[in-house]
């Protein structure tokens, strides 16, 4: 199954391209892929530039015709307005609560698992894995009804656990971890065993320090899913003050059609740390999605 | 010539009593057990939980009528004999395939173009990697607010730069014929960045002495691409179609974000449609049964995919 081949961990070398031949640009003074790759670039990038720019000008500048891109000064009123209208610090502390404990519940879990998985020899295990590699067929809208009378049956309907609970841990983190330990040597973990150390022992002094990119990835992968997620919070929340950011920009978007600098002020806030986060761990960053290939 | 070879006699003091040893290897074994499922037992026990139970429940719903404040009603297939005379679910259909059929082909030409772009030794390559990737992480919410201000009629840029350009201005969103073609082009803007990495990591392990070998048999550049490289990339292909159509058979986020199905329902997906109809209208039984349809009409395309590209032998899956 190519699915599962493209999910081992290694590091993908983004930065050499393929040996170069010589370079004939004809009749152009630089080479034609330029003329490729410079408006498609402008183009991804010009909406985030534009919305940053945008949370920093008063209505009337952005009413004004024909449109402007940069702002006269740096004005806030977008920031104050949106952080004064809505319960947004609310929202964005919600966010990273459940941010955090997705990552930190997945990180555990699934190197756990994946580790039982890989390596450990006890019965039940095939039945076990097998069960978990058929959910990764089950669509998500097919869980939605299900999941949310599950959630009111348990009484977390409106609480911040139903934004978490759906990322406590997930079979496609689980699958990667034990990828990254099927390919590790064995002998490590084998003369931890004569040395004396108990099977955990193993697991966290030996084999957790050698898994730090596959942790990595798994913590970034994660992130980035609970942190933009929406289905869940909108669905199995409806009390505001439990909102994460993403449900609260999408409600405080139906009462404010047109109050674009306050909008925008809200997309920068609850884009930015991502943004900000990828641009400094970019080369990671990349390399997680070329064999994930996960988003929501 | 045959060898003897001297076998020790066994030492008793090493025999062990075989009712001894049968006995420690169960007491090991159920030690394997308790540390094995030590270590798998939650994550197993959540996964389970959190899909195979509630999608198995799911049909049980979808047999009956419950808006879960009064007490569920059995009614047999009746929901699913409803959906498949609902115009709206046949309508959501169209639109579900129209985005599809408009996106998956998009985003992996797309995706092999600017790939093979990026792949060149070329100036400011970090630069257009970065800027063409970024898009991926930004949320649903805030690309669907950033678009409805990008498209907006009157003062949007998209209209500015037509204008610009002496051209019409467009409704976008706000005109029922326009509104899905512009959630097509949101949705390449934000996940066009994920093909190009696959093919980006593709393309590198595409060995070089086959490019090599092509070149010295007198292939140009164009030849070695056509008969090599993308020969090479099938097996990526499929699976990026796969996955970008499983992708888009659910599509949600971006049509709540944006259009919230409008306008006059022209942009309402099978997802969303399940949505309106469990969590907005509480008609819980009828929603499950449209999710299951979709669940199989996800399911024909898929196989129909899988079985088409072993067809074409490309090894994929």
């Amino acid at each position: 199954m190519a699915f599962i081949r493209t999910l081992e961990v290694r590091d993908v070398d983004l930065e050499t391209p393929e040996p170069k031949r010589r370079r004939r640009h004809g009749l152009l003074p630089f080479s034609p892929w330029h003329l490729l790759l410079m408006p498609l670039a402008l183009i991804f990038a010009l909406p985030l530039v534009q919305m940053v720019l945008t949370s920093f000008m008063t209505d009337a500048e952005i009413n004004s015709f024909p449109p402007k891109f940069i702002p006269s000064s740096l004005n806030v009123a977008g920031y104050t307005g949106f952080f004064g209208d809505s319960l947004a610090p609310r929202w964005l502390l919600n966010t990273v609560i459940v941010a955090t404990i997705s990552v930190c519940s997945h990180l555990v879990l699934c190197s756990l698992a994946g580790y039982g998985y890989a390596r450990l020899k006890f019965r039940g295990r095939n039945f076990g894995f097998f069960a978990i590699v058929a959910t990764i067929m089950i669509p998500t809208q097919l869980l939605m009804i299900p999941t949310y009378v599950m959630f009111s049956k348990l009484g977390v309907v409106d609480t911040l656990a139903a934004a978490f609970i759906p990322w406590l841990t997930s079979a496609f983190g689980i699958f990667l971890m034990r990828q990254f330990f099927l390919a590790l040597p064995r002998e490590l973990e084998e003369a931890g065993e004569i040395d004396g150390l108990t099977t955990f022992g193993v697991f966290r002094r030996i084999v957790l320090p050698l898994a730090k990119p596959a942790l990595a990835t798994l913590a970034v992968f994660t992130l980035l899913n609970s942190w933009n997620d929406l289905i869940w919070p909108l669905t199995a929340i409806s009390n505001q003050d439990n909102f994460t950011i993403q449900v609260g920009l999408t409600t405080f978007q139906g009462t404010r059609r047109t109050q674009w600098a306050e909008l925008m002020a809200g997309n920068v806030v609850a884009t930015m740390p991502l943004i900000i986060g990828f641009l400094m761990a970019q080369r990671h960053f990349i390399a997680t999605m070329t064999f994930s290939g996960l988003k929501g | 010539m045959t060898i003897q070879l001297d076998r020790p006699p066994e030492s008793t003091a090493f025999r062990v009593d075989p009712q001894l040893r049968a006995k420690q290897k169960r007491a090991r074994r159920r030690r394997q057990d308790v540390v094995g499922w030590s270590f798998v037992g939650i994550s197993t026990l959540v996964v389970i939980g959190l899909s195979i139970f509630p999608a198995g429940w799911a049909f049980f719903i979808s047999r009956k009528k419950w808006n879960l404040l009064s007490p569920a009603k059995d009614v047999g297939w009746k929901n699913y004999q409803t959906m498949v005379n609902d115009p709206e679910v046949w309508d959501a259909v169209k639109h579900t395939l129209f985005f599809t059929a408009l996106f998956v082909p998009l985003s992996i030409f797309m995706g092999m173009l600017i790939a093979v772009a990026l792949n060149q030794r070329i100036k400011f390559v970090g630069f257009y990697r970065t800027a063409i990737f970024i898009p991926f992480v930004a949320s649903a919410a805030a690309t669907g607010i950033l678009a409805g201000f990008v498209f907006e009629p009157n003062y949007g840029s998209a209209n500015d730069l037509l204008r610009r350009l002496g051209l019409p201005s467009q409704p976008w969103l706000e005109s029922p014929t326009q509104a899905m073609i512009v959630i097509v082009i949101i949705a390449l803007w934000g996940q066009v960045g994920f093909c190009v990495v696959v093919y980006l990591a593709a393309l590198q392990d595409i060995p070089q002495d086959i490019v090599e070998a092509a070149l010295i048999d007198g292939a140009n550049r164009r030849q070695v691409f056509r008969y090599v490289t993308i020969p090479e990339l099938a097996p990526v292909t499929v699976f990026t179609a796969v996955w970008q159509t499983i992708t888009a058979l659910q599509l949600f986020d971006l049509v709540y974000t944006t259009t919230r199905g409008g306008p006059v329902n022209s942009t309402v997906t099978l997802v969303y449609y399940v949505y309106k109809v469990a969590f907005q209208e509480s008609r819980f039984g009828y929603g499950a049964a449209v999710s299951y349809g979709l669940f199989a009409l996800t399911m024909i395309v898929t196989l129909f995919m899988v079985w088409y590209s072993r067809r074409t032998k490309i090894e994929a899956f």
